[in-house]
C-alpha cells in the first residue's frame, strides 16, 4: 500500500488558526467530560461516605485490570436534557479489561440522584447491552440505584426500548451464551432487582447491598409487614436463603475482587480473523487532524488527510481512484486490522454512490469490516440527477450498508446532513459503534437553510393575510429557529440524547476504532445477503 | 606404565565445580561421568557429562555423601578414577581409602595426607616439626596463675585467653596488657567453669587485623612440590570467604618466596601429592601462621588460574595418571601476570542475616568480556533447591593490575543478570566499590567493618527503583493485553474519556507502596509514589527488559516476572517486589460483623458472657447442642458483648442471633 502525500501545509497561517480553534473546541469538550464526572453537590457524596459507599469511578478502577484501555460510551449522555441535573444520565458504560477479557461495563453513578434511571439512563444501559449482545462481550453490572424516577414514569417504563429492554437484552445475552455478572453494591429495587436476577453469577455486598421487589416502605403499605432492609434483602439471606445472589462479601473491594474472579472463570472468545499485520503508527502525527478539520463546517477539506492521521503507516489502497472521485473509498489497516474505508469529499452523486454501493460488498465478500467517516451534505439534488436515478442509486448505497455482515464503524467528523447521514451509516444503519468529532454537526438540512425556509414559508402565509414585514419581523421569526437548530444540530446535543456512542477527542480516534475493531471481532461475521438493488 | 592410564573420570560432586570439572577432564580427553541426586537430575553437570548415574534421593546425606554409592556409580559406569571436587567427600579420609581400596583412582592426595592434615591438634604439631610457623601460645596441663602469665608474656601480647572447651566467645578474653593478665585469666577461669564445667583455659597469640593469605601447592608422585604463590581471601563474614584474590595485595616478592617455602614444607612434611592449599594468617607486620591445610582443589582456584595461566584441574588428573609436574617452580614463577578477583554469588539474603535462599530461576546471564570468567551451574528455568550450599556461581575478572581486574570485575557483576532468587549479587558490588577494598588495605575484619548487619539490613529500594518496577509491572501487562487481543502496547492505559491515573501497589518485604500510574502515548510515564512524582519516559522496551530515561539520562532494567512477583534490576541494584494490585481484600470471616448467630437448630446448652464483658478473638460465647453433637461458638472477633440474646436451655433456630458483639475499631 502507498502512504498517503498530505498537501497540507503544517506551518500555513490557515492550519495554524484551525489548530488553535479546535484544539479550544476539544479543550471545551474535556471540561464538559470533567464535569460530568466529577462535579458533584457535596452532599450527595458525603451521604456515599457516610454509607461506606465507593464512587462509581473508584468502582471502576478496583474493577479494570490496571493501566489497561477503557472505552466509555457516552460520557455526556443527558448533558443537555434535565436541567444537566443528571451527568453522563447517572451511570457509566464502556469497554474495559477485567482479568485480561474485553467486557462491557454497566455501572450505577449513585452519586447522581442516588443513581435513579431517567429515560435516558435506561436508553444509555440499553445501548450499552446492544453492544454487548452484538459483539458477544460479557457484562459486568455494578449495580448502585434508587430505582426508576418515578415523575418521568411514563417515559422510561413500558415502550419497546424502555426499562424492560434492558432486562430482554440481559436474557438474549444469556441465551446467546454471553455471561454476565453483576455486584450488588446498593439496593436492586424493583425491576432493578432484575439486573442481578438475570446474571450468571452476582455478588452481593453486606450492609449496603440489598435486592427486592420492593423495599421495606412499599412492603409495609402493602402488606402491613414490619422488615429490616437485611431481613427483606440483605446479603446473608440471599446467599444463603433464597438463593438469589451467589456470593457475600464484607466490602466492596472484596466483591469486586470476587467479580474479578468470576470473570477470570469466563471462556476466552474466539476471535473472528481477520486480516491483520503489524501495527505501525501513521505516519503523519494524528494531532494535526486539529489543523485539517477547518473552522468554518462549510469549508470542504479532502477526507484522505483525516485517513492519513488515523491508519498504520497513512497507507491506503485507493479504489477507483478516478470515478464517484466525490466518495474515497479503499482499505487500510488500523492497528494491524484490515478495513475498508468510505470517506466523503463531497455531495453525493450517482457514480459515488454506486462506487460506494460497489465497495461495500467488496468488504462484506472478504469479511472486511468497514469505517464510515461521515463529511456528507447529503445527495445531490436536481432535475439532471433525478433524470440520472439519483434516488435509486442511493438507495443502491443505503441498501448495501443496511445488509452488511461486516461490522461497521462510523466517524461523525464534520457535517453529516439529509439522507447522506443514512448511505454512511448513520445511528439508525447498526454501526457497531458511532462516535462524533465535537466540532461536527447532524440534521435533516443545514441550520441556515432549515431557517431561511421555514421563514419563507411564515412570510408567504403573512403575505397572504396582506401583512408586510420588516427585517426585524423576518429575524424574530428566523433567529429562534435558527438557535433552536443550532441547538440540535450541536454534537453535544446528539451526543445528549446518544444518537452516537460518545464524542471523542479527533486525536483518540484512532485509539477508540482499534478497542472498537478488537471488541467487534468477538462476533463472527455472517455470509453477504442483500434485498433488492434498483436497478 | 601406560596400561594403567586412566581414560573415564566420575566427577563426584554436583553444581559449579562438576561442571567445571568435567568441561577441564572433556578438554584434556577423557569420558567423564557425572552422578546426580534426584534434585539434580536436569542439572547442568547431568548435561554435561558423557555419562551420568543416579546416586540417591535429594539430602546430600542420602546422595553425594554416600561413598558406597559413588562407587556402584562408577562400577557402573565403568569409571577409573573419581575426582571429588571440593566438600561432600573431598576430605575424608575414608572416601579417598575405598577409591583406592576398589582399584580405582583418586585425583588427590593419599589418604594419609588427608588424615595428617584433617586433624588440626595433630597438624599443628607435625608443622612446628616442618619448621612451619605456627600461633605461639601454650595449651598445657599446668593451669597455675603464675604459668598462664608467663606463658602469655612468651606467647607477646596481646593474646587471647581461651577456655579449652569453649566456644561461642564465652570464656574468652583479649587481653593487651600485662598487668590486666591475671585478673582476665581469673574471670575467664571462672566463666569457663560455670559455661563449661571445665576451667581449662589455653593462650594463644592474638593475631590483630590479620589477612587470610593462603598457597596454592601442588605435588607429584616424584617428590616434586612447587607452589603457585598465595590468594588473599581476607573478605569474609563468619568464616566464609566472600572475595578472593591473587595475588594478595600484602604480599611482596619476599614474602611470596617465605611463604611458599614454608607452604611447601608443610606439603613434604606429609608426602602430599596433587592441588591442595595451604592457609595462613598474615599479621601486619608481616609474620605468617599456619592455619590449617586444605587437601582438594579450592572454590578460588579460578583465580591462581587465571594469573598463572595454567588450568589446575589438568594438572590434578596429569598428576594422578603418574607423570611429574609439567612445570618447575622458576616456570610457574616466571608465568604470574597481573591480577585476579573472585566474588562468590549465592543464593542467600544478606539483609536478612544471610538466609539461604531457594526457587526457580526466572533470569540468568552471565558477563562476558576479555578478562572475565564465570563459573557455574546456572541456568534460566533452573530451581535452586534447599539440600545444597548457597554458592551458585563464581565471578572471576582478570586484568594486568588490581584496579583493571577490580572494575572489570564491578562491571561484569553489573552485567550479570541473575532473578528470580534473592541473592548477593548487590552486596557483592558494594564490596568491590569499598573504598578501603579498593585501596588493598584491609582485613578480615573488613566486612564486620564496613558492612554491619544493621547497615546492610537497613538498605532500602529508592522510589525511583520502586517506580520503575511499576513501568515493568504495567510494560509487562501491556505486552500480555497485546498479545491476548492483538492490540498494539500503546494502547495500555488509554480512556478514551479522561486521563485515568492507574493505582498499583507494591510489597517489598513488608513495605507497601502506593502508586499512581499516568501514561502518555504507552511510554510515557507519570508516577506518584509517596507524595512525589517520578517522570519516566520508556525509550525501548523489550520482552525482559526496557530501556527509560529520566532526568535526561538513558538508563536499562532487567525484568523477570512470576506471578505476582516483579523481579528487576536497574540502577545497580536489584529487588524483588510483590504485585499486590489486585490481591483480593481478605475475605472476613463468618461473623465478622460480631453477629454470632445459631449454627444450626439445637439447644443452648452453655452461655459463657454476658453483655458488656469484653471478649478476645476465639473466646467460646454460646455452646450449642445439634444432632447430639455439641457445638463451641466462638467469637472470630474481640470486642465488647453487646446483647446476649439466649440462656441455657433455649431452644434456638438456625442463623438466629445469638450474641452481638461489638467488634474494636
Amino acid at each position: 500500500m502507498k502512504r498517503i502525500e498530505s498537501k497540507i501545509n503544517t506551518s500555513s497561517a490557515e492550519f495554524q488558526a484551525n489548530a488553535a480553534h479546535n484544539r479550544k473546541v476539544v479543550d471545551d469538550f474535556r471540561e464538559l467530560q470533567r464535569k460530568a464526572r466529577d462535579d458533584r453537590p457535596q452532599r450527595d457524596i458525603d451521604r456515599l461516605r457516610s454509607q461506606n459507599k465507593l464512587l462509581v469511578r473508584e468502582r471502576l478502577k478496583l474493577l479494570l485490570d490496571p493501566g489497561t484501555p477503557f472505552l466509555e460510551f457516552s460520557s455526556l449522555a443527558a448533558n443537555d436534557a434535565y436541567d444537566g441535573d443528571v451527568p453522563g444520565a447517572a451511570c457509566v458504560t464502556g469497554i474495559g479489561i477485567v482479568s485480561g477479557r474485553e467486557v462491557v461495563i454497566n455501572a450505577g453513578d449513585a452519586s447522581v440522584k442516588g443513581g435513579a434511571w431517567y429515560p435516558l439512563t435506561v436508553k444509555k444501559t440499553v445501548r450499552a447491552l446492544d453492544i454487548a449482545i452484538e459483539n458477544r462481550l460479557p457484562v459486568v453490572h455494578l449495580c448502585d440505584s434508587a430505582g426508576g424516577f418515578l415523575p418521568l414514569q411514563a417515559d422510561l417504563f413500558a415502550d419497546k426500548y424502555m426499562a424492560g429492554r434492558i432486562f430482554r437484552n440481559q436474557c438474549q445475552l444469556s441465551k446467546m451464551g454471553v455471561q454476565q455478572v453483576s455486584v450488588v453494591l446498593g439496593h436492586c429495587t424493583a425491576g432493578g432487582a432484575y439486573v442481578p436476577g438475570l446474571s450468571d453469577y452476582n455478588v452481593i455486598v453486606r450492609g449496603t447491598g440489598a435486592i427486592f421487589l420492593a423495599g421495606p416502605p412499599l412492603v409495609k403499605a402493602a402488606t402491613g409487614e414490619d422488615v429490616s432492609v437485611e431481613d427483606l434483602g440483605g446479603c446473608d439471606m440471599h446467599t444463603s436463603v433464597s438463593g438469589t445472589a451467589d456470593y457475600p462479601a464484607s466490602s466492596e473491594e472484596e466483591a469486586i475482587a470476587i467479580a474479578r474472579d468470576i470473570v477470570a472463570q469466563f471462556k476466552r472468545p474466539q476471535k473472528t480473523h481477520i486480516e491483520w499485520q503489524e501495527p505501525e503508527a501513521p505516519f503523519y502525527d494524528p494531532s494535526e487532524l486539529y489543523g485539517v478539520i477547518p473552522k468554518d463546517i462549510k469549508q470542504q477539506f479532502d477526507i484522505r488527510e483525516v485517513i492519513a492521521r488515523l491508519v498504520d503507516g497513512s497507507r491506503f489502497h485507493e479504489y477507483q481512484p478516478n470515478y464517484g472521485k466525490t466518495l474515497i473509498c479503499g482499505y487500510a489497516h488500523l492497528w494491524g486490522y484490515k478495513i475498508g474505508i468510505l470517506g466523503n469529499n463531497g455531495v453525493l452523486f450517482n457514480d459515488s454512490s454506486l462506487k460506494g454501493a460497489h465497495f461495500i460488498e467488496l468488504c462484506n465478500q472478504n469479511k472486511t469490516p468497514i469505517l464510515f467517516l461521515q463529511n456528507i451534505t447529503g445527495f445531490m439534488v436536481g432535475r439532471e440527477y433525478e433524470r440520472r436515478g439519483i434516488t435509486k442509486d442511493g438507495a443502491k448505497m443505503i441498501m448495501a450498508v443496511s445488509c452488511s455482515e461486516v461490522p461497521k464503524f462510523t466517524v461523525m467528523c464534520n457535517g453529516s446532513f439529509g439522507a447522506g447521514n443514512y448511505g454512511m451509516s448513520g445511528r439508525a444503519f447498526d454501526s457497531r459503534f458511532l462516535f462524533a468529532w465535537p466540532q461536527s454537526q447532524i440534521s435533516v438540512m443545514g441550520a441556515e437553510q432549515a431557517a431561511n425556509t421555514l421563514a419563507d414559508v411564515k412570510v408567504r402565509q403573512l403575505a397572504k393575510q396582506g401583512k408586510k414585514l420588516t427585517q426585524e419581523d423576518i429575524d424574530a421569526i428566523r433567529d429562534p429557529v435558527l438557535g433552536e437548530f443550532k441547538r440540535k444540530q450541536s454534537a453535544y446535543w446528539s451526543t445528549s440524547e446518544m444518537w452516537d456512542d460518545g464524542i471523542l477527542d479527533p486525536a483518540d480516534t484512532r485509539n477508540a476504532l482499534g478497542i472498537a475493531l478488537s471488541a467487534s471481532l468477538s462476533a463472527p461475521i455472517g455470509d453477504p445477503r442483500y434485498g433488492i438493488f434498483r436497478m | 606404565m601406560m596400561s594403567k592410564r586412566f581414560t573415564k573420570v566420575l566427577v563426584a560432586n554436583r553444581g559449579e565445580i562438576a561442571v567445571r570439572v568435567i568441561r577441564g577432564a572433556k578438554k584434556a580427553g577423557y569420558q567423564t561421568v557425572a552422578v546426580y541426586s534426584d534434585a539434580d537430575k536436569d542439572s547442568m553437570h547431568v548435561l554435561e557429562a558423557d555419562e551420568a548415574v543416579r546416586i540417591g534421593p535429594s539430602p546430600a546425606k542420602d546422595s553425594y555423601l554416600l561413598i558406597e554409592n559413588i562407587l556402584a556409580a562408577a562400577k557402573l559406569s565403568g569409571a577409573q578414577a573419581i575426582h571429588p571436587g571440593y566438600g561432600f567427600l573431598s576430605e575424608r579420609e575414608a572416601f579417598a581409602k575405598a577409591v583406592q581400596d576398589a582399584g580405582l583412582i583418586f585425583i588427590g592426595p593419599d589418604p594419609h595426607s588427608i588424615e595428617a592434615m584433617g586433624n588440626k591438634s595433630a597438624s599443628k604439631i607435625r608443622m612446628i616439626a616442618a619448621n612451619v610457623p605456627c600461633v605461639p601460645g601454650y595449651q598445657g596441663d599446668d593451669q597455675a596463675d603464675e604459668t598462664l602469665v608467663a606463658e602469655s608474656k612468651k606467647a607477646g601480647l596481646p593474646v587471647m585467653v581461651k577456655a579449652a572447651a569453649g566456644g561461642g566467645g564465652r570464656g574468652m578474653r583479649l587481653v593487651y596488657e600485662a598487668n590486666e593478665l591475671l585478673a582476665n585469666i581469673q574471670s575467664a577461669r571462672s566463666e569457663a567453669t560455670n559455661a563449661f564445667g571445665s576451667g581449662q583455659l589455653l593462650i594463644e597469640k592474638a593475631v590483630m587485623d590479620a589477612r587470610h593469605v593462603e598457597i596454592q601447592i601442588f605435588g607429584d608422585r616424584h617428590g616434586n612440590v612447587i607452589h603457585f604463590g598465595e590468594r588473599d581471601c581476607s573478605v569474609q563474614r563468619r568464616n566464609q570467604k566472600v572475595v578472593e584474590e591473587a595475588p594478595s595485595p600484602a604480599v611482596d616478592e619476599a614474602l611470596r618466596v617465605k611463604m611458599g617455602a614454608a607452604a611447601v614444607a608443610a606439603a613434604k612434611a606429609v608426602n602430599y601429592v596433587g592441588a591442595g592449599t595451604v592457609e595462613f594468617m598474615l599479621a601486619r607486620d608481616g609474620q605468617f601462621y599456619f592455619l590449617e591445610m586444605n587437601t582438594r582443589l579450592q572454590v578460588e582456584h579460578p583465580v591462581t588460574e587465571l594469573v598463572y595461566g595454567v588450568d589446575l584441574v589438568e594438572w590434578q588428573l596429569r598428576v594422578a595418571q603418574g607423570e611429574p609436574l609439567p612445570l618447575t617452580q622458576e616456570q610457574v614463577s616466571a608465568k604470574r601476570k597481573g591480577w585476579a578477583i573472585e566474588v562468590r554469588l549465592c543464593a542467600e539474603d544478606p539483609r536478612d542475616n544471610y538466609m539461604p535462599q531457594t526457587g526457580p530461576v526466572l533470569s540468568w546471564s552471565a558477563p562476558q568480556g576479555d578478562g572475565v570468567r564465570v563459573d557455574t551451574y546456572l541456568t534460566t528455568g533452573a530451581t535452586i533447591s534447599p539440600f545444597y550450599d548457597s554458592m551458585q556461581a563464581k565471578v572471576i575478572a582478570w586484568g594486568e593490575d588490581r584496579e583493571t581486574a577490580r572494575t572489570r570485575l564491578l562491571k561484569a557483576l553489573e552485567q550479570t543478570s541473575f532473578l528470580g532468587v534473592v541473592n548477593n549479587k548487590d552486596y557483592l558490588s558494594a564490596i568491590l566499590a569499598n573504598e578501603a577494598f579498593a585501596s588493598g588495605d584491609f582485613s578480615t575484619a573488613f566486612i564486620g567493618k564496613y558492612f554491619p548487619q544493621e547497615q546492610v539490613s537497613a538498605a532500602k529500594p529508592s522510589s525511583r527503583h520502586v517506580a520503575l518496577a511499576v513501568v515493568a509491572l504495567y510494560l509487562d501487562d501491556a505486552q500480555k493485553l497485546a498479545e491476548e487481543n492483538n492490540l498494539s502496547s500503546e494502547f495500555i492505559g488509554w480512556h478514551s474519556s479522561h486521563e485515568a491515573p492507574a493505582e498499583f501497589k507494591l510489597k517489598w518485604r513488608d513495605q507497601e507502596y502506593d502508586l499512581e500510574v499516568l501514561v502518555h502515548d504507552g511510554h510515557q510515564f507519570s508516577i506518584e509514589i509517596a507524595g512525589s512524582k517520578i517522570e519516566i519516559n520508556v525509550a525501548r522496551s523489550l520482552p525482559h527488559e526496557f530501556h527509560y530515561i529520566v532526568e535526561g539520562v538513558q538508563g536499562k532494567a532487567v525484568i523477570a516476572h512470576h506471578g505476582d512477583a516483579v523481579w528487576l534490576t536497574a540502577e545497580g541494584t536489584t529487588h524483588c517486589y510483590t504485585d499486590t494490585s489486585l490481591a483480593p481484600a481478605q475475605a472476613v470471616a463468618a461473623g465478622a460483623d460480631g453477629r454470632i448467630l445459631a449454627n444450626s437448630d439445637g439447644k443452648i446448652v452453655a452461655v459463657h458472657v454476658e453483655a458488656g464483658q469484653k471478649v478476645e478473638k476465639g473466646t467460646t460465647l454460646v455452646v450449642l447442642e445439634a444432632m447430639k453433637m455439641e457445638f463451641q461458638l466462638t467469637t472470630p472477633v474481640s470486642g465488647v458483648i453487646e446483647t446476649v440474646s439466649v440462656k441455657a436451655g433455649d431452644q434456638v433456630k438456625g442463623r438466629q442471633l445469638l450474641v452481638q458483639v461489638k467488634p474494636d475499631a
